[in-house]
């Protein structure tokens, strides 16, 4: 273990880089997270209804439906073919988010996102233990159930309890007692499960993760050469084995991350002080030179230097 | 043989593979039992919560609604809300109304309708009139006004298809013996469910006129009951050829045939007389 890896996560970043370039991509995010926040509530609360509806399906500027597909499709395995409208909604939702990534709605757009960041942040406050780690693959059982008990049962299964939709309907159309499934997902992140619930059983995470399988928005290691291993990355990652396999690659490797888990939130380019990692495309074909072979008695560069 | 010895390394990672799958299915049946409960429970609409102008069926809307609130925001009169839960009854985030607060305005360009994306709302509904909500039900007989004489008629004015959803029918009030009572009476092929008599009914807290969903309002005509009368209608002439239609006893003075004037040869007498009847009347 290399000194680095005991200091504060970031800090080296936050010296090397300045606080803001640090937190470039985690204030982006939570501006893009209360931007879409704000575009429902512009109506409820000011009378303003550029966008009414919800995350479920909406209609913006009275033009351009949208409809979560993942709704739709729990809608048509139930038995129901819905209307053009709300098909045409779930198509354009789809392929945006194939285009840009799946789970970039996680990091970017769902409102839960900021309720288990905030159980991970206190989670590392109190030191608490990972807890119960559910296999990665579990997530895709869940989606299972969900389609099988909407196909068996004839209805929107998950909507029953989805928590995303329970808050963002509830903040725009009144919460009733929905924000105890909220409650329930902080505290299960916190005590039960570290990064739980988006990382393990979102079924709603899952199914946005394979939509967003062939994405073109994509983080690569292109610096990977220069990874210090501070371990940071690491440390902030929410699906943190996505990093593996496009940091740790040999030369003939590729140094993008290709994995559906990755959701896009940057906060790897943030954290990392020799900025190794980049947003760029799936077809960025640039040599990303793997790091040469380290033994503990040849630390890496960027480490002694630190030092 | 090899095989036995090369079976070994691979079978804990078989054993692994197994022992995970066991899991996770074992998993999402509780966890899918627990969603098919909630689900089954969902359907349980209370017979106050009224769904929106050509909703589907109940089974069939909760697989159709994506529960997006266009139709709350288009309704002008703020009539529908989204169901929250643990305080509205309805499947958490389904529109509906409680007409005694909120009754239906019955829009001619029906904007919830058209608001809906899915068509859970059915598109076909383009006359609200042919709207089925529910059907108003003159409950409570007892505290109604009109029932008890008077003349409310509250909710018969407010009827948007007054004289045709909701007619006063005269009957003799028994009471005074003098006076008429003019009863609210709903007729189902026409009320829309709108709920605008239920939200005007005068009496305190509860409406004696409720609209209540088709499922509990009405039962399923007697389809193994042939009606003689209509039966004779449709065929022009008596149902069974040839037979010897009675005159129909009917009761007072003249019409019973046990008193008929003259009485039956013979000089039949009845076995008793009843005083006051019409039997003693004319003999």
């Amino acid at each position: 273990m290399s000194d680095k890896t005991r200091l504060p996560v970031n800090a080296e970043a936050i010296a090397e880089k300045g606080w803001l370039q640090a937190h470039k991509y985690l204030l982006l995010r939570r501006a893009s997270q209360l931007f879409f926040l704000c575009l429902f509530m512009l109506g409820p609360w000011f009378g303003i209804w550029w966008v009414k509806g919800n995350l479920s399906g909406s209609l913006t500027f009275d033009v351009l439906p949208l409809t979560d597909p993942f709704i739709a499709l729990q809608s048509l395995v139930a038995g129901y073919w819905p209307e053009t409208t709300a098909l045409i909604g779930a198509v354009i939702v789809a392929v945006a988010y194939a285009l840009i990534g799946g789970r970039v709605y996680c990091s970017w757009v769902c409102p839960i996102n900021p309720v288990t960041d905030g159980a991970h942040w206190l989670h590392d406050k109190l030191g608490l233990a990972k807890g119960w780690q559910p296999k990665r693959n579990t997530r895709y059982w869940v989606l299972g159930m969900v389609l099988a008990a909407s196909a068996i049962m004839g209805t929107v299964a998950w909507e029953l309890v989805n928590p995303i939709s329970m808050l963002h309907r509830g903040l725009i159309f009144g919460v009733g007692f929905a924000w105890t499934f909220v409650l329930a997902v902080f505290l299960f992140d916190l005590f039960v499960s570290r990064r739980g619930w988006c990382g393990h059983l979102c079924p709603v995470g899952a199914f946005y993760g394979l939509l967003g399988t062939k994405s073109l928005l994509r983080v690569s290691a292109t610096k990977r050469a220069e990874c210090d291993d501070c371990m940071d990355c690491f440390a902030v990652c929410p699906e943190m084995h996505v990093i593996t396999p496009a940091l740790r690659g040999k030369s003939d490797e590729t140094p993008l991350i290709l994995s559906p888990d990755c959701t896009n939130c940057g906060r790897c380019i943030d954290v990392c002080a020799p900025n190794v990692f980049e947003f760029t495309h799936r077809f960025d074909g640039r040599e990303a030179p793997a790091r040469p072979a380290r033994t503990k008695s040849q630390p890496a560069s960027g480490a002694s230097r630190a030092a | 043989m090899s095989a036995t010895t090369k079976r070994t390394p691979k079978s804990p990672d078989r054993r692994r593979f197994l022992q995970d799958s066991a899991r996770a299915v074992a998993g999402c049946a509780v966890a899918g039992t627990f969603l098919a409960k909630l689900a089954t429970d969902a359907r349980a609409l209370p017979a106050q919560a009224i769904r929106p102008p050509g909703a589907l069926p109940e089974k069939d809307f909760l697989a159709a609604c994506i529960r997006c609130g266009l139709c709350v925001r288009d309704c002008p009169y703020d009539t529908l809300k989204l169901a929250e839960l643990g305080v509205d009854g309805a499947a958490t985030g389904t529109p509906f109304f409680t007409a005694r607060d909120v009754p239906c305005e019955m829009c001619e360009d029906i904007p919830c309708v058209v608001a809906c994306p899915t068509g859970a709302l059915d598109h076909d509904l383009t006359d609200i009139d042919d709207a089925r909500m529910g059907v108003a039900v003159l409950i409570d007989q007892e505290n109604c006004l009109n029932a008890l004489g008077l003349r409310c008629d509250v909710c018969y004015r407010v009827c948007p298809v007054i004289d045709e959803a909701i007619t006063l029918e005269l009957s003799h009030n028994e009471r005074s013996g003098s006076h008429a009572i003019f009863m609210p009476t709903v007729h189902a092929d026409k009320c829309t469910g709108c709920g605008k008599c239920e939200k005007s009914c005068v009496l305190p807290h509860e409406s004696a006129i409720k609209v209540l969903p088709h499922r509990i309002a009405r039962a399923d005509s007697a389809e193994h009951y042939r009606l003689g009368w209509e039966e004779k209608d449709a065929k022009g002439g008596p149902v069974v050829d040839g037979i010897i239609d009675l005159p129909d006893r009917l009761p007072g003075p003249g019409t019973d045939n046990l008193a008929a004037p003259g009485g039956y040869e013979g000089g039949f007498e009845p076995a008793f007389k009843l005083p006051g009847t019409g039997a003693e009347v004319t003999q």
